[in-house]
């Protein structure tokens, strides 16, 4: 049995915010099943009492002192915008109804 | 000075400039003469900055000229991977979702070579959002390795590996998150370095997976990455996982002597996978370093086997969080048929990221998500304390690791592209040195019969890349074999 299913592909998809069409979301199928299938060699291991590993170095919280330095200009910020009325960014209507 | 500067290394480049043998415009012009002679056949570039980088060395010139001093990088023309962020030309990651874009900032390594003097040549090819092993993954074009035109350069900085080899900048500029900087300097016979996490500022480096993500030079020869090594190294307020370690002289690591250098080779590197061929070019190279007076002593790695699946959980986990900002509102690609704001960001990623970029985003939300974080991430990252516990173990008995790069040579195009797991396992020495954070490096060890290059990786504990850069100086100097240039046929 595969380790993942067409419907799980879909489900992930859904989270992830892609639109697989049929031939990519068969590939997809395929290769996420062989790739999760060789990942569960780690279930070889017996990791009780393990402290999972969350940084790597040695590092606490790092604090900066709470002073106002220089940041983009709102014309940098926006210049790279795909869309934009000069001082928004701009997106397709959120909420329906009139405008 | 003779007319092919294109072939000086950094640090010769900086001490005829100095000495007013050449100038920083002559270099300049041989590097852009010698790409304009090779690029069509290698394509390392996927930018070319030829007037900005004519204008920046008649200004160092000026410069010199005047009596100021131009910095320890005076002249050196550099090439940098396409996710760095420049204000000069565009940084897209090689992928059509960022095409275009223009950073409003520089990163923070980026100013340090500026400052230093450096001359920035243009962008270099990568696997899209570095995410690869060939270069092939590529929304611009391939690279070919200088070596062997068939073949690929390795990745994901393989645009910054085969320039090098080409002579088509001095010193040029990656990332390495699982083995991005060594594999792909391995399979183009120059050397790579990924410095210990922390020892390098990532500020305006596009992030991949952060917590394996390290900025590190690609040269050719240790005393340039010394010389780099001193540049680029150092705390920075902007990148809080920047350590606050002092920044050695590199330059007193360039001494000949290893006498009484402990070198471990962990057994779990040389197994079956690694070709005949190889292992004997990594011996013959150990072989070397005894002949200097270093002392080889066997470790083990016991987990080495499991940090190709650690590595795909968390790389993949991470790099799932970090290009959701790719959402077609502030940056980048939107597709133009969105009508809402849920199918503009559904259509913008699906026609934006190609087909690798998308495999891993997938596999990282579903490690991620509800029901299997904990039989997924969880365990990876208790997986990848132990890998790191089995450094800290050998790293008792042994002063520098050396391994093998890669399990074989540069490989032909396609002939992975088909089995993303195939791929993946090319990372196999390399991607447990970013699990455990510390430093490595590789340094070409010959050419295999089939006149391809072999890479030595040499492994050191956590912020001594001096040792690292000793041990590459030593090899260089008694290694033997005759350096020669790639063919680029």
């Amino acid at each position: 049995m595969s380790r993942i299913t067409e419907k799980d592909v879909d489900y992930v998809a859904g989270l992830a915010q892609l639109v697989l069409d049929g031939p990519t979301k068969a590939k997809m199928v395929k290769d996420l099943g062989e790739i999760l299938g060789y990942i569960d060699k780690l279930n070889e291991l017996d990791t009780t009492g393990v402290e999972p590993m969350m940084h790597v170095l040695d590092m606490s919280n790092v604090y900066r002192q709470d002073v106002v330095g220089e940041s983009l200009t709102q014309d940098q910020a926006l210049k790279n915008a795909p869309k934009t009325d000069g001082a928004y960014f701009l997106v397709p209507r959120i909420l329906d109804g009139e405008h | 000075m003779g007319q092919e500067l294109f072939r000086l290394k950094a640090h010769e480049i900086r001490g005829a400039i100095r000495r007013g043998e050449t100038t920083a415009t002559e270099v300049t012009q041989s590097v852009l003469g010698r790409i304009g002679a090779v690029e069509g056949k290698v394509q390392a570039y996927t930018e070319i900055w030829g007037d900005y980088a004519q204008q920046r060395a008649a200004d160092i010139d000026r410069r010199i000229k005047a009596g100021e001093d131009p910095g320890p990088l005076a002249g050196v023309p550099i090439g940098l991977k396409d996710n760095y962020c420049t204000t000069e030309g565009t940084t897209g990651c090689c992928s059509k979702i960022l095409k275009g874009f223009r950073s409003p900032y520089n990163g923070t390594v980026v100013e340090k070579l500026l400052d230093a003097g450096a001359v920035f040549l243009g962008k270099l090819n990568m696997d899209e959002f570095a995410m690869g092993s060939s270069t092939e993954n590529s929304s611009v074009q391939k690279t070919r390795n200088p070596w062997n035109l068939r073949c690929v350069p390795g990745g994901s900085s393989g645009g910054a590996a085969a320039g090098i080899a080409a002579h088509e900048a001095a010193v040029t500029m990656g990332s390495d998150t699982g083995g991005s900087i060594r594999q792909p300097a391995a399979l183009c016979g120059c050397l790579g370095l990924k410095p210990t996490y922390g020892r390098v500022s990532r500020y305006g480096l596009v992030a991949f997976a952060s917590s394996l993500d390290q900025i590190g030079p690609f040269t050719k020869d240790a005393e340039d990455m010394a010389l780099i090594m001193g540049v680029i190294a150092g705390r920075d307020p902007r990148d809080s996982t920047s350590a606050d370690i002092p920044v050695p002289d590199y330059s007193k690591a360039l001494r000949d002597d290893i006498k009484g250098l402990r070198i471990g080779l962990p057994k779990e590197c040389f197994t079956d996978a690694l070709g005949a061929e190889m292992r004997e070019k990594i011996l013959a190279a150990v072989e070397v370093l005894k002949a200097q007076g270093a002392q080889v002593v066997e470790v083990s790695l016991p987990h080495t086997e499991y940090a190709i699946a650690v590595y795909y959980i968390i790389c993949t986990a991470e790099a799932s969080a970090n290009l959701a900002r790719f959402d077609g509102v502030r940056y980048g690609y939107r597709h133009p048929d969105a009508k809402s704001v849920e199918d503009m960001y559904r259509l913008s990623k699906s026609h934006g990221y190609g087909p690798e970029v998308q495999r891993r985003i997938m596999l990282g939300t579903y490690v991620l998500s509800s029901g299997y974080y904990d039989a997924y991430y969880l365990k990876a990252q208790k997986v990848r304390a132990l890998i790191k516990k089995d450094f800290e173990d050998a790293f008792q008995s042994c002063d520098i690791i050396a391994t093998p790069t890669t399990p074989t040579p540069a490989f032909e195009f396609g002939a992975k592209t088909d089995d993303p797991l195939e791929m993946y396992l090319s990372d196999i020495y390399t991607s447990s040195i970013n699990l455990a954070g510390i430093p490595g490096m590789s340094i070409p060890c010959g050419l295999t019969a089939s006149k391809l290059p072999a890479g030595l990786q040499l492994l050191g504990k956590p912020f001594d890349e001096e040792t690292l850069i000793r041990v590459a100086y030593a090899y260089e100097k008694h290694s033997g074999w005759e350096r020669a240039d790639a063919p680029i046929t």
